[in-house]
């Protein structure tokens, strides 16, 4: 019951961009497509669980001064794995992140669970609360990506979904549609949330 | 010549926050109030191009010369997170009026991409040891004025009646938008600028 409550409060209410806005910068940067908010999702999902798995089981070893640089070592070494595995095996989708895969090691949702979750808490429910956080992170990725792909080159997933005369809006691909975009979800999301 | 080019560029053209989409956090966060975001940008400043200068010379003289180029991230990182430690106690020790003006965003800026990224970039794009210094400042420099200029357009935005639902960031990243759409202008600038200064 509480197990699952763990996972399941990443989806909505601790939704990471929306709710905890934190982290924008690849959320701004990646989802020029869909393909490449999910590829950058999953990256996040990986390095979030893993390191909140260590933290919580090294919490009682780490002594209080040094835990947060203690967090940021765990959490660069789940990045490096990434980027090497990504180049080695996901080279496309590794040009297309570029400089934002090594930039997960300061993306403040990772330091932020372990902080405020993985550091109080045991394996196992920290391990769900990474699941649930960076599927939560990987969705909204993907949606806004998606988004801003349809309006901005009428492709979803670089598939043409749009009717033919369609005239794509390039701005939204570029930076202000990034912003544009991010900034009318958060407050379509925060006026859905006060209906409820 | 080219450092002109380079300032302008990274300024204006490639504004490390409205183009290059790094920093945003510190961006939304310190841009309320006036007198925070220039605490902020002063920071940044003083702290990328530090960081910039010795990141460089650990890839260079470190890393490089001893094969192990894949621990880049994580060696840049532990570089300036003791990096922006040592600052904070050295301002404390020997500047007081600089420490009281910057203390609290100091270990702020451990996790602020864009120090991060600027030094990844510089060793990306290949660039010489004065050209890394000059795009740091530059790049520090855009990061500072864009920071300014959302924490004046935020601080009207106070007492104007906007949706209630957009309210806080929403409406913040709406106006970053607006001026990342306004600094979409100078696109193009830096090709002129180019052929201008070769004449």
């Amino acid at each position: 019951m509480s197990l699952s409550k763990e996972f399941t409060k990443g989806l909505w209410n601790e939704l990471p961009p929306f709710r905890l806005v934190l982290g924008l910068c690849p959320v701004l940067a990646v989802t020029k497509s869909a393909e490449t908010g999910l590829g950058m999702g999953l990256a996040v999902i990986f390095v979030l669980t893993c390191s909140n798995m260590l933290v919580s089981s090294l919490r009682n070893v780490i002594p209080r001064k040094v835990r947060i640089a203690s967090f940021i070592v765990i959490i660069a070494t789940f990045v490096v794995i990434v980027e090497l595995t990504a180049q080695a095996y996901f080279y496309p989708i590794y040009e297309k992140l570029g400089i934002f895969i090594p930039l997960i090691v300061v993306n403040c949702i990772i330091l932020g669970r372990a902080e405020a979750f993985a550091s109080r808490n045991g394996v196992i429910p920290s391990a769900l609360d990474g699941l649930g956080i960076g599927t939560g992170f990987t969705l909204s990725l993907t949606v806004l990506g998606g988004i801003r792909e349809i309006l901005g080159n009428g492709t979803i997933f670089g598939a043409e979904i749009m009717w033919s005369s369609f005239r794509p809006f390039t701005f939204m691909v570029e930076a202000p549609g990034a912003f544009l975009s991010l900034g009318l979800l958060l407050g379509i999301m925060n006026a859905c949330s006060k209906s409820n | 010549m080219e450092y002109i080019v380079l300032i302008i560029s990274a300024i204006l053209i490639k504004n490390i926050l409205l183009a290059e989409y790094l920093g945003n956090c510190p961006f939304l966060g310190t841009s309320k109030r006036m007198d925070t975001a220039v605490g902020m940008g002063l920071s940044v400043i003083f702290v990328m191009t530090i960081a910039t200068a010795v990141t460089y010379w650990v890839q260079y003289k470190v890393l490089n010369p001893l094969g192990l180029g894949y621990l880049q991230t994580i060696a840049f990182i532990l570089v300036i997170a003791a990096l922006v430690q040592f600052v904070e106690m050295f301002l404390r020790k020997f500047a007081p009026p600089l420490y009281q003006a910057l203390g609290i965003f100091l270990p702020l800026i451990t996790t602020n991409c864009a120090v991060l990224g600027t030094a990844i970039l510089c060793i990306r794009r290949e660039q010489t040891f004065p050209e890394a210094i000059v795009f740091a400042i530059a790049s520090a420099s855009g990061f500072t004025l864009a920071l300014i200029l959302l924490a004046g357009i935020r601080e009207r935005l106070e007492i104007s009646d906007v949706p209630k639902a957009l309210r806080g960031t929403a409406i913040g990243l709406i106006m970053a938008g607006l001026m990342s759409l306004a600094f979409f202008g100078f696109v193009g600038v830096d090709g002129s600028l180019k052929a201008l200064l070769q004449n």
